[in-house]
C-alpha cells in the first residue's frame, strides 16, 4: 500500500481537469486541446483505477483504501470513502467507459465541445464518488448530482425530443431519490451513524425496516429501472447522444443494483426477505414484457434500451435470491451489461454518425460493406444474448443457478426472458447486418475507422475476458458477498 | 456597563435611527448626485451597524423597559437582515440609476425599514412588535410605488398597502384579544399568565390565530400570499430584490419567536395552523410557479415555497429547528442576492430581462453568466452538491427529529415539483436556440460583481467545508 490517496485521486482528478478546461478559451485552435485534456485525464484515471485493482487484497471482506475526514461539525457525517470487492468493479466500469465515451464523441459532437467535456468529467467524478462512498450522505449527494450533467447532456446534445426526455429523466429520478433522503435522515436519527460499513447488519426493527426499504426501493427501482418504473429510460436513451446513452446504460443503471445490494440487502435484511416475492414478480414481468416490447421496436436504440430493462430484471432476480451464485451472477451481469450495452450503443452510434437514422428498416446487408463492424457487433450481440464464452453467459448462468435455489417458478420466467433476448437480438442482427444491400444510400457506407476500432475493440476484448476468466472478477467480490449473505441469513433466522 | 448617554449610541437600533435621519439630511442637502451619495452613506451605515450588532456592546442593558430581547438567535438574524439590506442596495444601485428612479429617498426609506426589521426581530412585547412591523411596512409601501409614473408600480404599491393594512388590522385585533384575556403585553408576561392555564380559552385561540394570520401575511405564507406575486412583478426589480431578500428574514424570525416564546406551552394549538400554512405554501409555491412566464413572478412563488420549508422547522419546534431555520435563511439570503444581482444587470436589446423566454440563447453569448444562473437555480431546487440542498437537508433533519414525517415526505415531493420550474430557466438558457438580432448586455458594477463572485463561490464550494456555517449556528437557540 502506498500513502497516496489513490481513491480520492480517481474521484477528484476529473474535477480538477474540468477546472483546467474551464480556463481554456474555446475557439478553433483550442478545440483539440480541450478534447485531449479530457481524454488523457480519463485515461489517467482509468490507469489509477487499474492500479487500485492491482493493489486490491482479495482476502479481506471489508473496505480497503479507506479515507476518513470529519465533514460536518455538528453531525457525524464524514468524508469517508473506500472500496470493497463490490464497488471495485463499479468504479472500474466507470473509469473504463468514460474515456471511450469521450473518444466516441470526438467527431460527432460539434457544438459546445467545452461544455460537453466539462459535463463528462463532472459526471465521472460523481459516478466514481458514488460507488466509493462509505458515508451515506456522501453517497446521496453523488447519487443526485449525477442528474445535473446527465440532464445537460440529454438536453443540449440530444435528439429532437431532447427537452421532453431530459425533463422526464430528471424529474422521474429525482422523485425516486428524494424519498431516499428522508430514509437517510431517519436512519441517522435512529442510529446516529451515517456509515454504510457500520450499519451492515440488522439494526432496525422490522416495522421500521419495511418503511425504509420502500423509500430506498422508490429510488433504486426508478434508477435500475424496474418495470413499471422504466418509462423514462427509453425516452432518455433514444434522445441522448451516443456517449450519453453509453454512460446511462453502462453505469447509471448500475447505481440501482448497487444500491439494492448495499442498502436493501445489507441494512434491511428482514424487509428484503419480506419484499423479495414482489421484486421477483416485478422482475419476471420486466424480463418477459420488455423483451416482447423490444421485439416490436423499429428504432435500434429503443430496442437496446428495452433490452436493458430486461437484463436489469435478471440482475434484481439475482440480488434478491440472496445466495452466493445469485449475487455473484447479478454482479457479473451488471458488469457485463455495462460493457455490452455500452458497446451496442456505440455500435448504433457508428452507423448513426454515417446515415443519421436509427430506423432498423433503413439498414440491411451491412456485412457486405462493413465486415469489421459486423464482427464486433456480433460479439456484443452474442454477449447480450448470453452465448457461452462471452460475459453475458456467466452472469445469466449464475443468476439462473441462484434463482433455482430460491424458486423454480422464478427460473421459468427468467429463462424464458433469456430465450426472448436471443430472439430480438438475433432478429435485430439479421435485419441490420445480413442480406443484400437494398438501400442505395448504404452502398457508400465505410467500415470502422481507426478511432472507432480503438473504441470497440477494447470493449470486445472485455466481453471475452469476462466470459473466459470470470474468476478474476469473482475472486475480489466473493468475501464481501459472503458477508452480506451471512448477515442476511442471521437476520432472517436461516 | 452603566446606562449612561454615551453607551446608548452603541445600541445598534438607536445608532441606525440616527444614521437614517442623517442619511435623509445628507441626501436632502447634497446638491447633485444625491442618490449616489445617500446610497453609499446608507451602505456604509449598514455595514457599521452590522459590526455593532456583532460585537454587541450592550448586552447588559435593560433596553426599552424590557421590550427588547437580545440573544444569539436575534443577533444572527439581525446580521443577516443588515447584510441583506446592504447587499441589495449595492446590487441594485446601477438599476436605479439606469431606470431613472435614483431618488435619495430610497436608501433612506430602506434604512428606516431595516430599522423596523431589527426591532421586529428583537421585539419582546406586543406593542413593540406592532410598532416595528408598521415602521418596516410603511417604508416599504412607499418604496413599492416609488416609480410614480408607472402604472404597475403604483398598482403594486397600493395593493401592498391595502393588504398590508388589512393584515395589520387583523394582527392588532389579535393583540387586543390576547391582552384582554391575559392582561399582559410582554412575551414573558403572556407566557407566565398562560402557564397557569391547562387549555387555551376560546378568545385566546382566536387571538392567537389572528396574530398568526397577520404574521403569515408578512412572511407571505399561503393562503395569505396573494400580494406577493403582484408586488414582486409590479415593483421595480431593484425593489423586488429588497422585498425578496430582507423583510422575509425579519418576519420569519418574528413568527418563530412569537410561537416559541409566549405560546410555547400551547404547541398543539398553533402548530396546526403552521402545519397547514407550511404544506399549502410548499405546494402552491411549487405548482403555481410552473405556469409563470415572468421571472419575477416565478421568484415570488419560489419564495412562497421557501417559506413553506422554513415553517416545517417551526412545526418541529426544537433546538435543531432553530438551527435549521438559521441555516436555511442564510442560504435563502445568499441565493436570492445572487439571483437578483444577475437579473439586475442583465439586459437584452436594451431592456432588462424579465421573462423566462427572453433568456433563450444566453449560454451562447454569456457562458459565465448562464453557468452562474444555472448553479443558483439548481441550488434553489435543492439539488446537491450546491448549497441549497443543505438548507433543505437541515430542515428535514429537524422535521424527522420531531417525528414530523408527513411534513418531511410531502416537503420532498413538493421540492420535486418545484425542481421543474427551476429547470425551465436552465432549459431557456441552454436548450432553446437564440433569437437572431437580439444581444445580451451584462453590465455590473465592481462591488456587485465582488458580492456575486463571493456568493457563487459559497454556493458552489460550501460542500467542501460545511462546518464554517454549521459551526456558527451551532450555538444558536432562542434563549
Amino acid at each position: 500500500m502506498t500513502d497516496i490517496p489513490l481513491l480520492s485521486l480517481t474521484i477528484f482528478l476529473p474535477l480538477l481537469s474540468a477546472f483546467v478546461i474551464l480556463l481554456i478559451k474555446e475557439d478553433e485552435n483550442s478545440l483539440n486541446n480541450i478534447k485531449n485534456v479530457a481524454f488523457w485525464t480519463s485515461v489517467g484515471v482509468f490507469l489509477i483505477s487499474l492500479l487500485i485493482w492491482l493493489q486490491f487484497d482479495n482476502t479481506k471482506p471489508g473496505y480497503q483504501f479507506e479515507e476518513k475526514f470529519r465533514w460536518f461539525s455538528d453531525f457525524n457525517f464524514y468524508y469517508h470513502i473506500g472500496i470493497d470487492g463490490i464497488s471495485l468493479f463499479m468504479v472500474i466500469l466507470s473509469t473504463f467507459l468514460t474515456p471511450l465515451c469521450i473518444l466516441a464523441s470526438w467527431e460527432s459532437i460539434k457544438k459546445r465541445v467545452k461544455e460537453y467535456m466539462l459535463a463528462f468529467l463532472f459526471l465521472e467524478t460523481v459516478m466514481i464518488g458514488m460507488f466509493a462512498s462509505i458515508d451515506i450522505l456522501l453517497f446521496y449527494i453523488f447519487f443526485e448530482a449525477v442528474l445535473i450533467p446527465m440532464y445537460l447532456i440529454i438536453g443540449i446534445w440530444g435528439g429532437d425530443r431532447r427537452i421532453y426526455a431530459s425533463f422526464k429523466f430528471f424529474l422521474y429520478t429525482l422523485l425516486g431519490s428524494v424519498l431516499m433522503l428522508i430514509a437517510i435522515v431517519v436512519i441517522y436519527q435512529l442510529t446516529n451513524s451515517m456509515s454504510i460499513e457500520e450499519l451492515q447488519g440488522n439494526y432496525f426493527t422490522t416495522n421500521v425496516q419495511l418503511y425504509l426499504w420502500l423509500a430506498f426501493f422508490a429510488s433504486f427501482a426508478v434508477k435500475i429501472p424496474m418495470w413499471p418504473f422504466h418509462t423514462w429510460l427509453p425516452d432518455a436513451h433514444v434522445e441522448a447522444p451516443t456517449a450519453g446513452s453509453v454512460i446511462l446504460a453502462g453505469v447509471l443503471l448500475k447505481m440501482g443494483g448497487y444500491g439494492f445490494i448495499r442498502f436493501s440487502l445489507g441494512m434491511l435484511p428482514e424487509a428484503s426477505e419480506y419484499f423479495a416475492p414482489m421484486i421477483m414478480t416485478l422482475s419476471i414481468i420486466a424480463v418477459i414484457y420488455t423483451s416482447l416490447v423490444a421485439l416490436a421496436q423499429t428504432d435500434i436504440k429503443k430496442l437496446i434500451a428495452y433490452s436493458s430493462v430486461a437484463h436489469m430484471g435478471l440482475v434484481t432476480i439475482g440480488i434478491f435470491a440472496v445466495n452466493s451464485q445469485g449475487l455473484e451472477g447479478a454482479m457479473i451481469q451488471m458488469i457485463s451489461h455495462g460493457v455490452v450495452s455500452g458497446a451496442l450503443f456505440l455500435c448504433v452510434g457508428v452507423i448513426y454518425d454515417r446515415m443519421h437514422t436509427r430506423d432498423i428498416n433503413f439498414y440491411g446487408g451491412l456485412v457486405n460493406r462493413m465486415p469489421i463492424y459486423a464482427t464486433v457487433f456480433m460479439i456484443f450481440m452474442l454477449g447480450s444474448v448470453g452465448l457461452p464464452g462471452t460475459s453475458g453467459f456467466i452472469g445469466e448462468f449464475l443468476v439462473i443457478v441462484g434463482a433455482f435455489k430460491y424458486s423454480s417458478i422464478v427460473v421459468i420466467g427468467a429463462a424464458s426472458g433469456i430465450v426472448l433476448s436471443a430472439v430480438y437480438m438475433l432478429y435485430l442482427y439479421k435485419r441490420i447486418i445480413f442480406g443484400v444491400i437494398e438501400n442505395e444510400k448504404l452502398k457508400e457506407i465505410s467500415d470502422l475507422n481507426l478511432r472507432e476500432k480503438s473504441i470497440l475493440i477494447p470493449l470486445a476484448i472485455a466481453v471475452i475476458v469476462i466470459g473466459i476468466f470470470p474468476n478474476i472478477f469473482l475472486d475480489p467480490m466473493r468475501l464481501p458477498i459472503e458477508l452480506i449473505i451471512s448477515n442476511y441469513e442471521i437476520a432472517n433466522g436461516k | 456597563m452603566e446606562n449612561n448617554l454615551i453607551n446608548i449610541f452603541f445600541v445598534p437600533e438607536v445608532s441606525l435611527a440616527i444614521l437614517a435621519i442623517a442619511c435623509l439630511m445628507y441626501g436632502l442637502f447634497s446638491k447633485n448626485n444625491s442618490f449616489n451619495k445617500a446610497t453609499n452613506f446608507a451602505t456604509l451605515s449598514l455595514i457599521f451597524i452590522s459590526f455593532l450588532v456583532y460585537f454587541d456592546f450592550t448586552t447588559n442593558f435593560a433596553l426599552f423597559e424590557n421590550f427588547f430581547s437580545n440573544t444569539a438567535f436575534t443577533k444572527f438574524f439581525k446580521i443577516l437582515t443588515i447584510l441583506g439590506a446592504a447587499a441589495s442596495l449595492i446590487i441594485s444601485k446601477n438599476y436605479f440609476i439606469d431606470t431613472k428612479i435614483n431618488r435619495f429617498e430610497i436608501p433612506t426609506l430602506l434604512l428606516f425599514s431595516t430599522l423596523g426589521m431589527m426591532l421586529m426581530i428583537s421585539s419582546k412585547n406586543l406593542m413593540m412588535m406592532y410598532l416595528a412591523i408598521e415602521l418596516q411596512s410603511l417604508s416599504l409601501y412607499v418604496v413599492a410605488s416609488i416609480k410614480r409614473n408607472s402604472l404597475e408600480s403604483a398598482e403594486s404599491g397600493v395593493k401592498y398597502f391595502i393588504l398590508g393594512a388589512l393584515s395589520s388590522g387583523i394582527l392588532l385585533y389579535g393583540f387586543s384579544l390576547v391582552y384582554g384575556f391575559t392582561g399582559q403585553t410582554s412575551f414573558d408576561g403572556i407566557y407566565i399568565s398562560l402557564s397557569q392555564l391547562d387549555k387555551l380559552p376560546i378568545g385566546l385561540v382566536f387571538g392567537l390565530v389572528f396574530i398568526l394570520v397577520g404574521l403569515a401575511f408578512k412572511v407571505s405564507a399561503v393562503p395569505f400570499h396573494m400580494w406577493t406575486p403582484d408586488v414582486y412583478e409590479g415593483a421595480p426589480t431593484s425593489i423586488t430584490a429588497f422585498f425578496a431578500i430582507v423583510p422575509k428574514l425579519a418576519a420569519i424570525a418574528l413568527i418563530f419567536r412569537f410561537c416559541l416564546e409566549p405560546f410555547n406551552n400551547f404547541y398543539f394549538e398553533w402548530s396546526q395552523v403552521i402545519f397547514f400554512l407550511s404544506l399549502a405554501s410548499m405546494f402552491l409555491g411549487a405548482i403555481a410557479a410552473i405556469a409563470q412566464k415572468s421571472i419575477k413572478r416565478l421568484l415570488a412563488y419560489s419564495s412562497i415555497g421557501h417559506v413553506g420549508y422554513v415553517l416545517i422547522a417551526l412545526v418541529a419546534a426544537s433546538d435543531q429547528g432553530i438551527r435549521s431555520v438559521s441555516i436555511y435563511m442564510f442560504i435563502y439570503l445568499i441565493m436570492n442576492v445572487s439571483v437578483f444581482a444577475i437579473l439586475l444587470s442583465l439586459k437584452k436589446s436594451d431592456k432588462y430581462v424579465e421573462k423566462i423566454d427572453q433568456l433563450s440563447g444566453l449560454s451562447k453569448t454569456n457562458p459565465v453568466v448562464s453557468v452562474s444562473l444555472a448553479i443558483i437555480m439548481l441550488s434553489m431546487a435543492g439539488i446537491p452538491p450546491f448549497i441549497g440542498f443543505f438548507g433543505k437537508f437541515y430542515i428535514f433533519i429537524a422535521a424527522i427529529e420531531s417525528q414530523q414525517y408527513i411534513l418531511a415526505i410531502l416537503g420532498v415531493l413538493a421540492s420535486v415539483i418545484s425542481a421543474f420550474y427551476y429547470l425551465r430557466i436552465i432549459k431557456g438558457m441552454y436548450f432553446d436556440e437564440a433569437i437572431e438580432g437580439e444581444n445580451f448586455d451584462f453590465t455590473i458594477n465592481n462591488q456587485a460583481k465582488a458580492i456575486l463572485l463571493i456568493l457563487l463561490f459559497i454556493i458552489t464550494f460550501f460542500i467542501f467545508y460545511p462546518s464554517l456555517l454549521t459551526g456558527i449556528v451551532s450555538g444558536i437557540s432562542l434563549i
